[in-house]
């Protein structure tokens, strides 16, 4: 953790069950201020859930998630606006609003918090994508009909316009080929120094991990099993974070049938 | 299985979905009510449901009318009573045809498409996307919507009122043998302003009800594009069952004796 005093983000004991399948099962997880810490797990392991309950999306079952010391569990509507209004999000997807043109997109969390009015957001959108690479000509274009790579980078543009002090992505390279997953990496740590913000990913992406990550925690069956610096990794001394690092077949690790 | 069981969970699975749906309208409806607002949200949806669904409406109430004055001129034309094809053209266009029609095309053609792309919405996370943006889901997608179709469907329907009464006027003219002043007439004789009301009334009801199953049905989607697709079949049906339920119960209100 860098930074002295209490972390930005603290999770502790938290639980979400679907139904019967008990997706997080007491999961903590410290990330302190400007650090960047990457959660990795298997597929079904609870990884986006866990960050969905930080912004809110999800409400978890029990625990307590407290963002600069502000138990942010249970906010609702205004209260939890202003908490995410400090915070970007990165989907999977992109999760683009394909209605909308990029720059509206990029535009979109500027006008919404009354930041700035739609006519001056424009020219900030534009600003934001040549941050992430792309020109000005963009903006205009609508995300069908913009390419898989350059769907993240205006996914990222939306994420950090609002310049937040924390940023959430999710498998941020997943559907990518590797050049363009690794311009995305570079994009993703630029971009987070440049803000100084606090960024937690959540990958299964290891060249991801190495290039992105201050600290590693691994999530298995709803629980953190290890957590440590990047540097560490491939002399844990974990069975799971070994598999899972390894791709191994074989192992403490089996895979869920079902999500 | 226990027969007595399985229908007591039917029952508390059917009390569950009208629950959810009831918490759900209430939740648009305060959206609506209160700021921020999103007129360009709502204009879009505006020009969506009025203008894109004039067509469609214009050739259903046009073919109605057309097909009602043949129809009732042969009925009534057994017992002598050509005369009151005019009338009864009117009244059925008004009270009945022109809003059940067109909320049910509307149903078809709006509902279906505000249950997928809500849906698709949903399941790639855009909804969830709009609230990391300082976005209330509800009120920027839904309240929307639900205005657009309760403020859209009156005017629609009124223009369905005159080309459904247009379409019953060109059968009679060219087909019957009315001559045109005596069909204008027995049209404006028949005609009542409550008749129109009606209609109207009926036309804002099926608007609010067709946007919000579309609405409610997209917004709970799961499951990847069969459940996309699931919803946009739930929001027709649900919205064709609703617009025939709540037909009844306002011609009740307004016409029982």
């Amino acid at each position: 953790m860098s930074g002295s005093g209490e972390p930005k983000i603290r999770i502790r004991g938290l639980h979400k069950a679907f139904g019967d399948k008990r997706v997080l099962r007491g999961v903590d997880l410290d990330v302190g201020a400007g650090e960047s810490v990457v959660v990795i797990g298997g597929s079904g392991t609870g990884k986006s859930v866990a960050v969905k309950c930080a912004l809110g999306i999800v409400e978890p079952d029990r625990g307590s998630i407290l963002i600069d010391g502000v138990e942010s569990v249970a906010l609702r509507g205004v209260a939890r606006e202003a908490v995410n209004a400090r915070m970007g999000m990165l989907f999977q997807g992109g999760a683009l609003f394909d209605s909308l043109p990029v720059w509206e997109n990029v535009a979109f969390g500027l006008v919404a918090a009354g930041q700035h009015t739609r006519r001056e957001a424009k020219p900030v959108a534009l600003e934001t994508l040549a941050q992430v690479g792309l020109g000005p000509e963009v903006g205009d274009l609508m995300p069908a009909e913009l390419s898989g790579g350059m769907q993240k980078r205006v996914a990222l543009a939306r994420a950090i316009a609002a310049r937040p002090d924390i940023v959430f992505f999710d498998e941020p390279t997943t559907g990518l080929d590797p050049i363009m997953a690794d311009v995305i990496n570079d994009l993703i740590v630029e971009c987070v120094r440049e803000l100084g913000a606090t960024a937690l990913s959540i990958t299964h992406d290891m060249a991801s991990v190495r290039k992105i990550a201050d600290r590693i925690a691994m999530l298995h069956e709803g629980r953190i099993v290890w957590s440590g610096p990047v540097s560490e990794i491939d002399e844990s001394g974990n069975d799971f974070v070994d598999q899972f690092i390894h791709g191994r077949a074989s192992g403490p690790i089996r895979m869920a049938v079902r999500r | 299985m226990n027969p007595l069981a399985a229908i007591g969970r039917a029952f508390l699975a059917l009390l569950e979905a009208i629950g959810r749906l009831v918490l759900f309208s209430l939740a648009a409806v305060t959206h609506i009510v209160r700021p921020p607002f999103y007129p360009r949200v709502l204009l879009r949806q505006m020009v969506d449901i009025g203008y894109y669904s004039l067509p469609v409406v214009a050739l259903t109430t046009l073919f109605s009318g057309m097909v009602l004055a043949l129809q009732s001129h042969t009925g009534f034309a057994r017992f002598s009573a050509e005369g009151a094809v005019a009338g009864v053209v009117a009244l059925s266009i008004t009270r009945e045809l022109a809003p059940v029609l067109a909320g049910l095309m509307v149903a078809g053609r709006v509902g279906a498409s505000m249950a997928a792309e809500l849906g698709t919405m949903r399941v790639t996370e855009q909804i969830d996307a709009l609230s990391t943006l300082s976005t209330h889901p509800m009120k920027y997608l839904v309240a929307p919507r639900i205005l657009a179709g309760f403020a859209m469907l009156p005017p629609l329907v009124l223009i369905g009122d005159v080309i459904g009464i247009f379409g019953g006027y060109i059968v009679g003219i060219y087909k019957l043998d009315f001559s045109p002043g005596a069909y204008i007439d027995q049209t404006w004789r028949f005609i009542e302003v409550r008749d129109v009301v009606s209609g109207l009334v009926k036309a804002a009801a099926f608007g609010f009800l067709v946007s919000l199953m579309g609405c409610y049905h997209g917004y709970r989607s799961a499951g990847g594009a069969q459940g996309v697709g699931r919803a946009a079949t739930s929001a027709v049906v649900s919205s064709a069952i609703l617009i025939l339920v709540f037909n009844y119960v306002i011609t009740e209100l307004f016409f029982a004796k």
